[in-house]
């Protein structure tokens, strides 16, 4: 009885859905798979966040299409993300798809776009290889290796001579491993040991210990976001820095969403990365000011303008093909699109569907009694992958 | 190489101050409660709220997170649990999953999916030089605490006229209630203590790790381990146990990383084909 | 056939023992039923067949559990080895197979990843022989987790965290094609279901099966009676490690990849629940487990996709508290309800 109920529930919701294409002349439907629940959750938040504000700055309509947005929480599991990714694209008929908060989530809905020609906007995944994976992937995050390599090029020329690197180890991690050996190594340095933690990982007292033991002049980091809270609490707690040990990482460590209340202990870390909320422009202003009113007070960080950007770059497209939404005329559209983000100024290659963005050098200060990464250098114009 | 013993050491006491908790529900009133990483979050999540928004000191969030989660155990005990002592271990484990998914979603809802962070008053950080290792001030504080805590749970069970009601309560219900023994009450109670010591467990885990919604579940398995390879019917046997899993797992990771986080698994499953009932049991599992 | 039947005369009590036998492998109406309205869904949810198709996966693995939960009595949380297993050796045929005649054929990677896994599944078993509930859900859970990290530690062939890329099984039977829509593998699904269903209802309405359900309820006393316990555990445990490690294989070929995440510990605790929220036992109580179990996750998920965690719990808590032995208990209570008012009329 109770099963029956919930079967014509259910069969009710088909039919509501399927009742929906006769309306799609007007509405354009982007459908965004993100991790809303989970360990990722926080990426997730921070993603839903940037793009409502995208539309709720510039409006529902683009070139006389309305914009409807559609949430899908895959839990951060990535049968989840495809099976989500194709009943967007198969029922609810999606011009786009988009979101993918880690790298194997990314990956498993790459068939799916090949196969149903929608386009998929990456606004978080950071491992270089997943735009190659499926001639639809366009990404609006950044990569690992493009965030990294400026780092090992600083620390090069600043007087460090041996790095000890501590990465999480699935893809992205070991993608910044790599990236910072190969650059540090070719400017002169040496890499003493690379550390990989476990992704789900409570304690890293051994890895630290260790990293301490063999006294380098700096010690890489690298978490995904969300994780750097737990890591930076250990890394104060040893001492590192007393011990002569530099804290270098990705800004994903130091992450905006975390970084005010990981303790002063963290002033005067180097990081670099392709987004502060610190970042210094008029547009960023504006960005974080309103991010913060729409969210009730969360900092916006380099997630939220993967899917601010990934938004923006929607809208674009639409403008290009004047409200066509024939999935490879969006994906040409999209290539080579330019313009000046909350991030500074940032395009998508034409050849490799990949983010070109600055990345910026920072350093871990206290402005107006908070913590931010605040801009002292920048490398311009990074390509994302070749 | 003492550094190693000492943060493996620490890392334990980590483990068992969380798991303390439960090795009173589950251990003394044989009731599988998988919601106790949901006390523990309580506890943490209080001490958070305290610290950051009411500038209460530290050493008072303890005591604070203790009743906190006491109060809340006792009174799901009153309303929920109760109904459940006499149902099968499966339908607790369904009901306690339940209690933690809901527990969840709600801290999701008030806090946010973010981690959450506190940090510790000065004189609990920095490090202190023993015996040429240095080991962290905190971590130092928590093995205190832990010690204390196991002697003087192990004195209230052996030694007190509430703990031998309560191991005659456990043994046989019926039997204990003729003699006068109030069972109800005393269960209600063990069951807050246990609350209460998993709160506290949380309070002092803010030292070390961060907290996020999902720690109910991203912690249970620890839990579990190390309640099972200690046996359920003592303090002391999860607390060595706890020491033992600790020291193995940083030692592990520092000598051997390739094979570091197997571990644990193996010492559980090892112990628990060598001895079902846990490493440090007396008499036969339950 | 002879004489010798022709004289025997079988006991009154023999007599009985048969018709039980007999009658407890007749089909009732609500079981066709069931499977009727399972194969309607084709037609009746043409929009939800990739969810369907996890469903009746996902009741696969229910199945395995209750096969050595509900008819033998050993709890386990590891289940999410054997399907894990299952997956990466479907995973592995269909991906370095491709091309190579039978070894991408998905029926005969169904045989690789439950081959597999009945093989890990009958070396562990040995681990879950004696002990407390507690003991073996500890040690079936650190089975899987020790699995969990092999797939993260061979990163050149299981893909590691990434998970496993690139699996592209061909046609089924070399005629139906893996579709978008999620046809091919919904039929294909609910056809292995429904045969590897058939088996598992042969089997524990067999002798074996009431043996299994002897040593469930005193396993003293089995032994005593001159039955080898161990050996029908041993079995047992094997046969449910067969079923998960099939039922990934079915998740490998129709999501056409791999991950750890199906090794890690909260699919063996899903699918673990989804029995007990269903009713152990029965057979079917992990078929109606995870088919309500999963649509209210995507029902709720729908409505609040941050927050549907909360109204899950509820309902799990809520279930626990008024109803004995889930769904199917709850049924069983509804329809003696309904003939005891029926009566009093």
């Amino acid at each position: 009885m109770l099963r029956r109920q919930i079967l014509t529930g259910v069969g009710a919701a088909a039919l509501a859905l399927a009742a929906f294409p006769a309306l799609a002349q007007e509405t354009v439907k982007v459908g965004l798979i993100l991790p809303m629940t989970g360990p990722s959750a926080s990426t997730g938040r921070q993603i839903e966040a940037g793009a409502r504000l995208w539309i709720a700055q510039n409006g529902d309509t683009v070139a006389g299409k309305k914009i409807q947005l559609i949430i899908k929480d895959d839990t951060g599991a990535a049968d989840q993300s495809k099976r989500l990714a194709t009943e967007l694209v198969v029922n609810d008929k999606v011009a786009v798809l988009g979101g993918f908060g880690l790298t194997p989530l990314a990956l498993s809905v790459g068939p799916v776009a090949t196969q149903a020609k929608v386009p998929a906007v990456i606004m978080a995944a950071g491992t270089s290889t997943i735009v190659a994976s499926s001639p639809y992937f366009v990404r609006t995050s950044f990569t690992l290796p493009q965030n990294t390599a400026p780092m090992a090029q600083w620390s090069a020329a600043n007087n460090i001579k041996t790095v000890v690197t501590l990465v999480s180890d699935y893809g992205p991690g070991l993608d910044s491993e790599k990236a910072f050996k190969a650059e540090f190594e070719a400017k002169g340095g040496k890499v003493l040991e690379t550390l990989r933690a476990p992704l789900a990982n409570p304690e890293f007292a051994a890895f630290l210990q260790k990293a301490k033991d063999l006294k380098p002049d700096a010690l890489f980091l690298f978490v995904p976001s969300g994780q750097g809270a737990s890591l930076m609490k250990q890394v104060n707690e040893r001492e590192l820095a007393k011990a002569g040990i530099k804290i270098i990482g990705t800004g994903d460590v130091t992450d905006d969403d975390q970084l005010n209340g990981m303790g002063d202990a963290l002033i005067g870390m180097i990081t670099s990365h392709n987004y502060s909320a610190a970042h210094d422009s008029p547009e960023n202003k504006a960005y974080v000011s309103a991010f913060l009113k729409a969210t009730n007070n969360m900092r916006p960080n380099f997630m939220s303008v993967g899917g601010y950007d990934g938004m923006a770059l929607i809208y674009k497209a639409l403008e290009k093909t004047k409200g066509e939404t024939d999935g490879a005329k969006l994906l040409d559209a999209m290539k080579g699109v330019s313009w000046t983000s909350p991030r500074g100024p940032m395009s998508i290659d034409a050849t490799t569907r990949d983010i070109t963005q600055n990345v910026y050098i920072r350093e871990v200060k206290k402005v107006d009694g908070q913590l931010y990464n605040v801009e002292f250098a920048t490398i311009a114009n990074v390509k994302g992958s070749n | 190489m003492l550094t190693i013993l000492l943060d493996g050491i620490a890392y334990g006491m980590l483990l068992f101050i969380l798991a303390v908790g439960l090795c009173v529900t589950l251990g003394l009133m044989n009731f599988i409660n998988l919601a106790h990483g949901a006390f523990a979050m309580a506890g943490g999540y209080l001490t958070i709220t305290l610290m950051q928004q009411a500038g209460v000191p530290f050493l008072l969030c303890l005591p604070a997170a203790f009743i906190f989660a006491a109060v809340l155990g006792l009174l799901l005990e009153r309303t929920l649990y109760r109904h459940l002592y006499d149902k099968t271990h499966l339908d607790q484990v369904l009901f306690s999953i339940g209690l933690v998914f809901m527990a969840m979603a709600m801290v999701d809802y008030a806090y946010g999916a973010n981690q959450q962070i506190v940090n510790l008053p000065d004189f609990l950080t920095g490090r202190i030089n023993f015996l040429g290792a240095s080991i962290g001030v905190y971590r130092l504080f928590v093995i205190v605490i832990c010690s204390l805590l196991v002697v003087g749970l192990q004195l209230i069970l052996t030694q007190t006229r509430f703990g031998s009601r309560l191991r005659a309560a456990v043994d046989d219900g019926r039997v204990a209630r003729g003699m006068g023994i109030d069972v109800t009450r005393i269960f209600a109670v063990t069951f807050a203590v246990g609350s209460g010591l998993a709160g506290l467990g949380g309070a002092l885990g803010t030292g070390i790790i961060s907290f996020d919604p999902t720690f109910p579940l991203k912690y249970m398995i620890y839990f579990l381990i190390v309640i099972s390879v200690g046996g359920t019917t003592t303090i002391t046997g999860p607390f060595l146990a706890a020491i033992l899993l600790g020291v193995a797992d940083v030692a592990g990771k520092y000598y051997v990383p390739a094979v570091g986080g197997f571990i644990i698994y193996t010492i559980m499953v090892v112990v628990l084909i060598l001895r079902p009932q846990g490493l440090f049991s007396r008499g036969p599992a339950r | 056939m002879t004489d010798t039947t022709m004289t025997y005369q079988p006991s009154p009590e023999a007599v009985k023992a048969r018709a039980v036998l007999l009658g407890r492998s007749r089909w009732g109406f609500a079981e066709i039923a069931f499977w009727l309205l399972a194969a309607a869904c084709y037609w009746l949810f043409p929009t939800k067949l990739s969810l369907l198709s996890e469903i009746a996966i996902l009741g696969l693995v229910a199945l395995s559990i209750d096969l050595v939960l509900g008819y033998a009595g050993i709890v386990t949380l590891g289940q999410g080895a054997f399907f894990g297993i299952g997956a990466y050796a479907a995973g592995l045929a269909a991906k370095y197979g491709a091309g190579v005649a039978p070894w991408s054929d998905p029926v005969i990677g169904l045989f690789i990843g439950g081959g597999f896994a009945a093989l890990i599944g009958f070396a562990t078993s040995f681990l879950v022989l004696r002990g407390s509930d507690l003991t073996r859900l500890m040690v079936t859970l650190g089975v899987a987790l020790i699995v969990d990290e092999i797939v993260n530690q061979t990163k050149w062939l299981t893909g590691g965290s990434d998970g496993l890329q690139g699996v592209l099984p061909s046609p089924v039977l070399g005629i139906w094609e893996f579709d978008l829509f999620g046809k091919t593998a919904f039929v294909y699904s609910m056809v292995v279901l429904f045969i590897l269903f058939l088996v598992a209802r042969a089997i524990v309405k067999s002798p074996f099966g009431l043996s299994l359900q002897a040593i469930k309820g005193n396993p003293l006393r089995t032994r005593a009676i001159g039955m080898p316990v161990n050996g029908r555990l041993v079995a047992i445990y094997t046969i449910s490690s067969f079923y998960a490690g099939i039922a990934g294989a079915l998740a490998a070929q129709t999501t056409q990849f791999a991950s750890p995440d199906y090794v890690a510990f909260h699919r063996s605790a899903d699918a673990l629940l989804m029995l007990v929220f269903g009713g152990a036992g029965h057979l079917y109580g992990g078929l109606l487990g995870s088919i309500i179990f999963r649509t209210m996750q995507d029902v709720l998920g729908n409505i609040t996709p941050q927050y549907w965690q909360f109204w899950l719990g509820a309902t799990l808590v809520g279930l626990v508290l008024f109803v004995r032995g889930g769904i199917l208990g709850l049924l069983a209570n509804l329809r003696n309800r309904a003939t005891r008012n029926g009566g009093a009329k």
